[in-house]
Order: C-alpha cells, then sequence, then structure tokens
C-alpha cells in the first residue's frame, strides 16, 4: 500500500466517502462491475453510497432489484461465472439469512466444486453493526456466521483508507468475498485516504499501536474504541498492543502470534457474541499454537449470548461495549 | 403423437430431419443405456450412488435438440443425464462422473450427474434445488449486458424445485428485464416421494406464466418432436430479445429417486406400469419404424452401438485412477492458499 509514499497525495474522507469513492472507480474503470441490491439505483443506497451511480451509468449497471436477497446474490453469482465483476449489496446484513445458501453453499463453493472449471468473482457487500439504535434486525453481526466456511473471504475494515485499499482488493479477487462495512463507523469514523488506485493485500492485519503489557485483537467499530482505550493505559502506564484485523478470513496468524509471544497476554474484543465467535477461534489458535507463551489465561471481551441489542436505550447500551468498558478489560488483564 | 401404430399419419416433424431425429433417438437410447448403468454399477458394489432418469428421455433429448452448442448455456439439474449429453457430453464423461475419478470434470467431488463443463457451456450446480435458477438468469443477464444476440440460457428444474423461493425470484427477475432464459420444468409428478398433489394446489405449473408476463406452455415430454418445437421456439425468442418464457414438459420418474430409494413405500407398481405404457423410448422407435425414418436393422444395430459404447466407456472410467489425498486441497481459491490449520 502506497500509504507511506512521502509524494502520495490524500484525501479526508469518512468510511462511507471512501466505499462511494472506491465503488465508483470500479464502475468507471471495468466495464463488467455491476452494482445490484435493494434500493441502489434511483435511491442511491440507503446511506446514499451509489447516489447518482444510476444516472451516469445507467440502469443496466446500478440495478435495483426485487427484495429478494437469495437471487441478488445467486444473480451475482450467474453474472460472475458467465464473465462479469458484479457487486451485490444486501441492504442491511441482517438481511442476509434469506441469502445464505447462495453464500454459502454456492459462491464459496463454485471454485471447488467444479474443480476449478467455473469460478465466481463476487464482491458482497453489506453493513452491519449497531450503536445506531438498529435494534434486532438492524444491527447484527454476521461475521461469526460466515466465518466458518472455506471458499469464502471475509474483510471488516475499520479506516478508510484501509475500506479502499481492501474494497480494491476485494473487487480484484478472483474468489468470492464477504465485505462488512460498519454502519456507525460510516459518518463517525474520518482519516486520510491515498489518491489513484492501490490494494491492501487481503489477510493482513495491522499493528495500530504498539506495546508490551497486552495484545488487544479486535476489528470494525471496536478497534476504534479499543485505541482509545489504549491511549488512557497508556496514561495509567500500562502499554497496550492494538491489532486491527481488518481481514477476518483469511486471517493473520503471524501477526497475532508475534504480538503475543512479545507482550504474553491476549484480549480479544469484538462486538459479535463471544460464543462461538471470531475469538473463540483466535484463543483457539493461540492455544495451540503459542500457549506457553502466555502469562495469563486468553480473555474474550465480546457481546453476550443473547440474539441481538434491543431496541431500548438501555438494552444497546448493555449489549454494546464501550472504550470506558474496554478499558476495564484491558486493566483487568494487564494486573492478572 | 399416438400411442402406437402411427404408421399412415403424417409425422410432425417440427423442421426436424431424418438425421436429426437419428441423433434424438440415438441420445434416448444412450440415456437409458448409461442411466441403467449407474444402478448396475451400484448394485455391483462399485458406484456408492446413481442418480435415475428414466422417463425424462424425450423431454431432454428434444430440448438438446434445440441447444446452441457454443452459444447457449445449460444450467440444468440431477436428473438432466440426456441433456448432459444431448449438448456434448461424452459416455465417458458420464461414467467419470458415475466412478468420482479424477479425470471428471469436477474432480470426482460432486455427486453423480452433477455434471460441469465450461468448454460445453454447462454451468456448475449443487444438489440444492433452484439455487441454480438464479445462476441462469444472472448469466443470461450478462448475455444481455453485453448484447449478445443469439445467445439464451436453458434452465431446467424438476416439478418438486418450482416450489422453492428462489424459483419464483428467477422467474420473476428474468421477467422484469427480458432476459434470455427459457424455465423449462420437466415434470415428472413426484418430487421424491412427495406426489404433485402435496406439492401445489393449481397442479399446471405452466400457468404460473401469466402471473409472471411471460409466455407460458405445457407439452408432452414424451414427445421429443412436441418437446423440441416447444423449446426451440422459445429459445429462438429469447435468442432475439423476446424474453423468458416457462415450458412445462410433461413426463413420469420410472426409477426410484435414486439407488437409496424404494419408490413402492410411495407409490404402487400399478401407477408405474399405467405411466410406462407410455415410456417414450419404445413410442419413439416406432414412430421412426412407422415413418422410414429407420429401419430395424437400423434399429437394432444403434442399440449394439449404444450397448458397446456404454460397455466402453465403463471400463475406460472404470480403470481410470481415483483422485489423490492431496486433491482434497486445491482449487479452494485461486492459486497456492494456505488453510486457516
Amino acid at each position: 500500500m502506497a500509504v507511506s509514499s512521502p509524494t502520495q497525495t490524500t484525501q479526508i474522507m469518512n468510511n462511507v466517502d471512501a466505499v462511494r469513492a472506491t465503488l465508483y472507480d470500479a464502475m468507471k474503470n471495468d466495464p463488467r462491475t455491476v452494482i445490484l441490491g435493494e434500493d441502489v439505483g434511483a435511491r442511491g443506497n440507503v446511506f446514499l453510497i451509489t447516489k447518482d451511480f444510476a444516472k451516469e451509468f445507467g440502469p443496466q449497471r446500478v440495478i435495483d432489484t426485487p427484495i429478494a436477497e437469495a437471487s441478488i446474490v445467486g444473480i451475482a453469482i450467474g453474472m460472475a461465472m458467465e464473465g462479469l465483476r458484479p457487486i451485490a449489496e444486501i441492504q442491511f446484513a441482517d438481511f442476509i439469512y434469506p441469502a445464505f445458501n447462495q453464500i454459502v453453499g454456492e459462491a464459496a463453493k463454485t471454485r471447488y466444486r467444479s474443480n476449478g472449471e467455473y469460478t465466481c468473482p463476487l464482491v458482497i457487500r453489506t453493513p452491519y453493526g449497531g450503536g445506531v439504535r438498529g435494534a434486532l434486525s438492524h444491527s447484527v453481526s454476521i461475521e461469526a456466521l460466515f466465518y466458518h466456511v472455506p471458499g469464502l473471504k471475509i474483510l471488516a475494515p475499520a479506516f478508510p483508507a484501509d475500506v479502499k485499499g481492501l474494497l480494491n482488493a476485494a473487487i480484484d479477487d478472483p474468489d468470492p468475498v464477504l465485505f462488512l462495512e460498519h454502519k456507525k463507523t460510516y459518518r463517525l469514523i474520518k482519516g486520510e485516504v491515498p489518491d489513484g488506485h492501490y490494494t491492501i493485500p487481503i489477510g493482513k492485519a495491522n499493528v495500530l499501536k504498539e506495546g508490551t503489557a497486552l495484545t488487544v485483537v479486535s476489528y470494525g467499530l471496536y478497534v476504534h474504541w479499543a485505541l482509545e482505550a489504549a491511549q488512557q493505559l497508556a496514561g495509567e502506564g500500562i502499554s497496550v498492543e492494538v491489532i486491527d484485523l481488518r481481514s477476518i478470513r483469511p486471517m493473520d496468524k503471524t501477526t497475532i502470534l508475534q504480538s503475543v509471544e512479545k507482550t504474553r497476554k491476549l484480549l480479544i474484543v469484538h462486538e459479535d457474541n463471544k460464543f462461538g465467535g471470531i475469538g473463540a477461534e483466535i484463543s483457539a489458535m493461540v492455544a495451540e499454537e503459542a500457549l506457553f507463551s502466555l502469562d495469563a489465561p486468553i480473555r474474550r471481551h465480546c457481546a453476550p449470548d443473547v440474539p441481538a441489542m434491543g431496541y431500548a436505550e438501555p438494552l444497546e447500551h448493555e449489549y454494546m461495549s464501550s472504550p470506558a468498558k474496554i478499558a476495564d478489560a484491558m486493566r483487568e488483564l494487564a494486573r492478572f | 403423437m399416438a400411442k402406437t401404430d402411427t404408421k399412415g399419419k403424417k409425422l410432425e416433424r417440427n423442421g426436424l430431419s431424418d438425421d436429426q431425429l437419428r441423433t434424438i433417438f440415438r441420445n434416448m437410447l444412450l440415456q437409458r443405456q448409461l442411466d441403467n448403468r449407474g444402478f448396475q454399477l451400484n448394485r455391483q458394489g462399485k458406484v456408492p450412488f446413481a442418480l435415475g432418469s428414466e422417463g425424462h428421455e424425450a423431454l431432454q433429448a428434444g430440448a438438446a435438440m434445440a441447444f446452441h452448442r457454443g452459444k447457449d448455456l445449460l444450467a440444468p439439474y440431477y436428473r438432466d443425464l440426456g441433456l448432459a449429453l444431448g449438448i456434448g457430453l461424452t459416455s465417458y464423461e458420464i461414467l467419470l462422473s458415475l466412478f468420482a475419478r479424477a479425470a471428471d470434470h469436477n474432480g470426482g467431488r460432486q455427486f453423480p450427474n452433477h455434471y460441469s463443463s465450461k468448454a460445453a457451456g454447462l454451468m456448475s450446480f449443487s444438489s440444492i434445488l433452484a439455487a441454480h435458477l438464479p445462476h441462469a438468469v444472472g448469466a443470461a443477464y450478462a448475455m444481455k449486458y453485453r448484447g449478445e444476440r443469439g445467445r439464451a440460457v436453458l434452465v431446467t428444474c424438476g416439478d418438486g424445485t418450482t416450489s422453492e423461493g428462489e424459483w419464483h425470484e428467477s422467474v420473476n427477475f428474468a421477467s422484469i428485464h427480458k432476459l434470455p432464459v427459457v424455465f423449462l420444468v420437466e415434470n415428472n409428478l413426484w418430487a421424491i416421494s412427495t406426489p404433485i398433489e402435496h406439492q401445489m394446489g393449481q397442479p399446471e405449473i405452466w400457468k404460473r406464466a401469466a402471473g409472471y408476463g411471460i409466455p407460458g406452455r405445457r407439452f408432452n415430454g414424451f414427445d421429443p418432436i412436441e418437446t423440441y418445437g416447444n423449446v426451440n421456439e422459445a429459445l429462438d425468442r429469447a435468442r432475439n430479445g423476446g424474453g423468458p418464457t416457462l415450458l412445462e414438459g410433461m413426463c413420469y420418474r420410472f426409477l426410484a429417486h435414486s439407488t437409496d430409494d424404494n419408490d413402492m413405500t410411495y407409490r404402487t407398481k400399478e401407477e408405474v406400469a399405467e405411466h410406462r405404457k407410455d415410456d417414450p423410448v419404445p413410442l419413439f422407435e416406432r414412430v421412426l419404424l412407422d415413418h422410414d425414418v429407420m429401419s430395424a436393422a437400423d434399429v437394432e444395430q444403434l442399440k449394439r452401438d449404444v450397448l458397446r459404447e456404454t460397455n466402453e466407456a465403463t471400463d475406460r472410467a472404470e480403470a481410470m485412477p481415483y483422485p489423490t489425498a492431496a486433491d482434497l486441497y486445491t482449487h479452494l481459491y485461486e492459486g497456492a492458499w494456505q488453510p486457516w490449520q
């Protein structure tokens, strides 16, 4: 990635701008690219990500689909098998369940089951996550449901520069990619984004802050809160290393293991439920490969084992973490 | 088509030449032979599983004759042995699939009858019914998007599949965008053990076309010429910008669903025997003989050829190696892939 280049010009963007700009370039640069989903055309997506795209690129490339998630993904698979480069949108991640078979049973297996004869270069974008009063059906995290599935790649960038670099990588990728956009970060998180086309390699985590006392692994919105908490703990003399996974599958084992071997303590922080979540797999991996480097039990700071966050403010508050709650979890592990 | 003694009546050919009629008949004979071979090999303990397509021969051979090789795409389901043959797969390829050999298009990964061949225009599919319909529609969208006149997608399914939500979603989307796709339902009256009256309150599937605002037609799927006429007309319309069609070919599943099914637990011998009276293979043989398209000697020779071809393909495929243990790990993603573990 060219971010460090001193001559690189950048622009300040939020995450939603970064998605929009990257999709725009993809549409501009490759006539095989089509976008399909609910309300992506005339409405320009419910977050206005594709606003005016239909006017510029035409309704045949920016396709307002019927409300039918299974076939949004299924039709995109057929397009991909027949030479297009579709970007399918599921309006909210919560609505992805009807498309579960198309993603798990079809897209993830197309290359494998045909022994490489057919491929499925497909991006499925979807906004996920809470903290926006999204209630039971506009707030969920879905990554663990798909994490189990070989054949998929799952990305969940937290910063605008990563959104652009990884979305470009997803669009260029010859295999199906589930691209998760945390909706609370859409307008909340701003940052410098390099101009021009660049990609960030899929499967590479980013050490956002180096530290020595413990390692925190996170992704999505909670990366920002973990950073905030880590800064706070720095003031208390506790040095926390913060890793942003960015890529959930494949996962950057090397970066996690190197960090854990240095800090000897691991805290995993995610918004998705704890039981069977991404943190469970990271914990198992570290236990298998670096148990004797650890000075403390692995800790997971994740959502409780309930279906999702309720609509009422106290219910959402209880479900969600916060910089303060993450800081507490860090302190507790640091003290062990 | 008359069920017996067709002599003296003018043969409605739907434009098919004698050569084409013989090709259709050969396809039907070969499908039946290969279909039975699957069941035989299963009973010999040589293959773990086989799916039957007996009763679908006329429908599939007729439909395949309307398929334009090198242009059209076929999105079939698992009872389409005859369609696979008809668009260009060989008996050897069918047997490789049955024996799950490494040289199979799928490398021995998929169940038998789950064919895939990019060269033949046969789209890879799974066992999950109706999941392939959106793929067919997406491929048809790509054809239309690129402005490719003269190409269409033929997507098939059984009557059972028409209950799936994705069946509706696919026909609806194709109708909205007037896509070059033909939905061909091979109605054999049974969804494994569930008869048509327990699948739908209104049993004429073709009538649903009106609800989607597209042409629909039901025809006798035991008659390959009638099938060809309907599929050819619908594919031609699709290839020329006329949009999708819903076709329902009536046939019957003579065998159990698969080698793991016992159809006598849910239907009677008498019912099957009644439908056997309309068996399309001897029926079409009679038509060709009655109209001097083939002589009795030609037919006998053809049957010997088909049996020999099946035997040779069986021996050849059986002699081929299985995939190796290392093959479990290939083609998950492009390029070399390190599994997470």
